[in-house]
């Protein structure tokens, strides 16, 4: 029996006269103890997931359990098994870093003595400011304090829904420390990204767009399975370089990634040459083309292309 | 029952902890019943008057000086003109004009008859109204003296004259503040009860700590009931600073029991804690609570009996005061207060606030499952 189970769930919203379908009959399993991304951009429909796997909400079709039980029959045992971070901070602004943590351990009838092991580490780095309102806290604070209260129950299985969303670099980094150093605990861990370099971090990520899976499977795996050669490309002028190089007919993709374009070209790694050389005769200075090798973002980008063509 | 005592715990704790909610309990009450009061007051004073007097006579001096003579006129200006009086009126400077015509005094002497005219700015009906009464009624007065003094014989009186003397049961004064102190404590209770509560537990939805609580094996009832305890408490803690300041400043004892006040209050607020929790499930924000609760609060008070009597409303609107709980209440507080009514005078009151509790909580209930 796998942790989370989720078989062919549909959800479907009204918005005004017309219907948008949020979720279109997805299904995965998560195994015990696993780290588990779902990256997608926003409006992907991870909150969705997690608010049914959660049961703050229910599904139009389809079924899901979390640790053997069904969202929808056993929605009470659920409740008292899971932990769930929402993506916008909810705990009271009003009540201090302490209060708060003992009242959501009294909600789930124990104590911060008692399960005091699995939160010291996060625990320690906020203790200072105990006696501070949580509303006080600054955004990776507070963020800390959101996990501490998620996991003061000793929860099987842990939803973090964007935890990494608005948190500046440094804190996302020890975010993720936490997080590894939680899944030795055999925490079953399900956490929801927009950002793509942090696909890396987990066992298993699933790539979610408009509300469909493109593709799951371990990081690695999924960049495997990017069949084509990847270059990066550079020059003085890259907004001209973009609109030029997509013009090209031996171009098959481009994608500005930061610094650097990043090209796929269609046949052989002649073309590369060719349009290197035509770039040149179209005025483009200091033009390097340099072969790479494909991250999450490129195989998420190629996926989307191939399910926007099927 | 432990989970109920700590989201007890935790809700006093976030109460006490709020500035402005604690103003609101605390300071709003005393300004209330401070303020409103003395201003609320129906009795209308320093009527304006302008009086033409074609007549110059002692008669005429004298009825003028009888009206002057009373708090309730102000003599604007003693003119000979009408024109110039009507301007008086058009710039609201005066909100009567009382001619006398010429020969007043010689017709009175004479024929035994003489006329006078009232003009009446109506624009402020209320103030028209009662001005216009009480210059009648001097008037009336000085018409009696007059026939005493100018038809001296026979000894009989030609006409029966009956005279009235009243007595005013329950409140010998007819002291607007015995009257209005009791209605006033009446909605600072409901403001507490309904609307409060309504914006709290909205302010849970608005910061996702609903949501949070939602994913806890807490039920909903004893959500629902950690929120209600709370402010069915603090409604009684209102009313209690409510009845000492009455006395402190108005010296007003409610005649009946203290009993009776709070049993009638504690069933009170349970209904219009269903009210509140009726408007929660309806508002997703506080702004929308607040809209509702203030849409709510003008058609509770002004069709509550408050400041106009219930029985002089149209058929229509008194029908609809039946299902206003605020007027069952300030009748209630009024019969006691004033009247020394006990638990067994007020059973249709209770009865009906009962069902009031009933049908709100089972509504906002029933509304509160369908939306979640």
């Amino acid at each position: 029996m796998q942790a989370v189970e989720v078989n062919n769930i549909r959800k479907t919203f009204k918005a005004g006269k017309s219907v948008v379908t949020a979720l279109h009959d997805i299904s995965f399993g998560v195994d015990r103890g696993e780290l588990f991304g779902l990256i997608g951009p926003d409006g992907a429909g991870k909150t969705t997931l997690f608010r049914i796997l959660t049961t703050l909400m229910l599904a139009g079709s389809g079924t899901a359990s979390v640790d053997g039980f069904d969202v929808v029959k056993d929605f009470k045992q659920i409740r008292k098994r899971v932990g769930y971070m929402p993506g916008r901070f909810s705990l009271y602004q009003d009540l201090t870093v302490q209060e708060n943590l003992s009242f959501f351990a009294t909600l789930f009838n124990t104590s911060i003595k008692e399960n005091y092991d699995l939160i010291k580490d996060i625990y320690i780095q906020i203790e200072k400011f105990k006696k501070r309102k949580a509303g006080a806290l600054s955004g990776g604070m507070k963020q800390k304090l959101a996990l501490c209260c998620a996991l003061i129950h000793k929860p099987s299985v842990l939803f973090l829904d964007e935890p990494t969303t608005g948190v500046d670099a440094v804190s996302r980094r020890e975010f993720w420390e936490l997080l590894h150093n939680l899944q030795k605990q055999t925490i079953t861990i399900l956490v929801s990204t927009p950002y793509m370099d942090e696909a890396g971090l987990c066992d298993r990520v699933a790539l979610v767009q408009e509300g469909r899976i493109l593709g799951i499977d371990t990081p690695e795996a999924i960049t495997k399975q990017f069949d084509q050669v990847l270059w990066s490309a550079r020059a003085e002028n890259m907004f001209k370089l973009l609109t030029d190089l997509k013009a090209q007919q031996e171009v098959n993709s481009c994608f500005p990634f930061g610094q650097e374009h990043h090209v796929t070209f269609n046949g052989s790694e002649e073309n590369a040459r060719l349009v290197e050389t035509r770039l040149n005769q179209l005025g483009h200075k200091s033009v390097r083309f340099e072969k790479i090798n494909p991250g999450i973002e490129d195989c998420f980008m190629e996926l989307m292309e191939q399910h926007k063509k099927s | 029952m432990k989970a109920l005592l700590f989201l007890l715990e935790k809700e006093f704790r976030q109460v006490f902890r709020n500035p402005a909610i604690l103003r609101i309990l605390f300071i709003l009450p005393v300004i209330q019943l401070l303020l409103l009061p003395l201003a609320a007051d129906y009795e209308v004073k320093n009527v304006k008057i302008c009086v033409v007097d074609y007549d110059r006579s002692p008669a005429s001096q004298r009825l003028v000086h009888k009206i002057t003579s009373t708090a309730y006129f102000k003599l604007v200006d003693f003119t000979d003109s009408y024109a110039k009086a009507l301007q008086y009126v058009e710039y609201d400077k005066a909100d009567l004009i009382l001619q006398i015509p010429a020969a007043f005094e010689k017709n009175l002497v004479r024929e035994n008859t003489s006329t006078l005219f009232i003009a009446i700015n109506a624009v402020n009906g209320v103030k028209a109204n009662l001005g216009g009464a009480y210059l009648r009624s001097v008037i009336q007065d000085f018409n009696q003296e007059l026939q005493t003094e100018l038809i001296q014989l026979p000894r009989q009186n030609l006409h029966p004259v009956i005279s009235i003397a009243s007595s005013n049961w329950y409140n010998p004064l007819m002291s607007y503040r015995l009257f209005m102190v009791p209605g006033i404590q009446v909605l600072l209770i409901t403001i507490v009860g309904a609307f409060l509560s309504a914006i709290n537990i909205v302010n849970e939805k608005e910061t996702g700590t609903l949501e949070q609580i939602n994913v806890t094996p807490i039920r909903k009832y004893q959500f629902v009931l950690g929120k209600l305890i709370p402010f069915w408490v603090l409604g009684l803690v209102v009313l209690t600073i409510g009845l000492f300041i009455s006395w402190l400043i108005y010296d007003i004892v409610p005649v009946g029991s203290l009993v009776t006040i709070y049993v009638f209050s504690a069933l009170y607020l349970i209904a219009v804690l269903g009210l509140g929790l009726l408007v929660s499930t309806f508002a997703s924000t506080q702004q929308q609570s607040m809209l509702i609760s203030l849409f709510l609060m003008m058609i509770f008070i002004l069709l509550g009996g408050l400041f106009t009597s219930i029985e002089s409303m149209p058929p229509w609107a008194q029908a609809f005061t039946r299902f206003n709980p605020i007027s069952y209440f300030i009748d209630v507080m009024r019969m006691v207060v004033l009247k020394g009514s006990t638990l067994y005078d007020i059973r249709d009151h209770l009865f009906k606030i009962l069902l009031f509790g009933l049908a709100l909580n089972s509504l906002a209930i029933w509304n509160y499952r369908k939306r979640s």
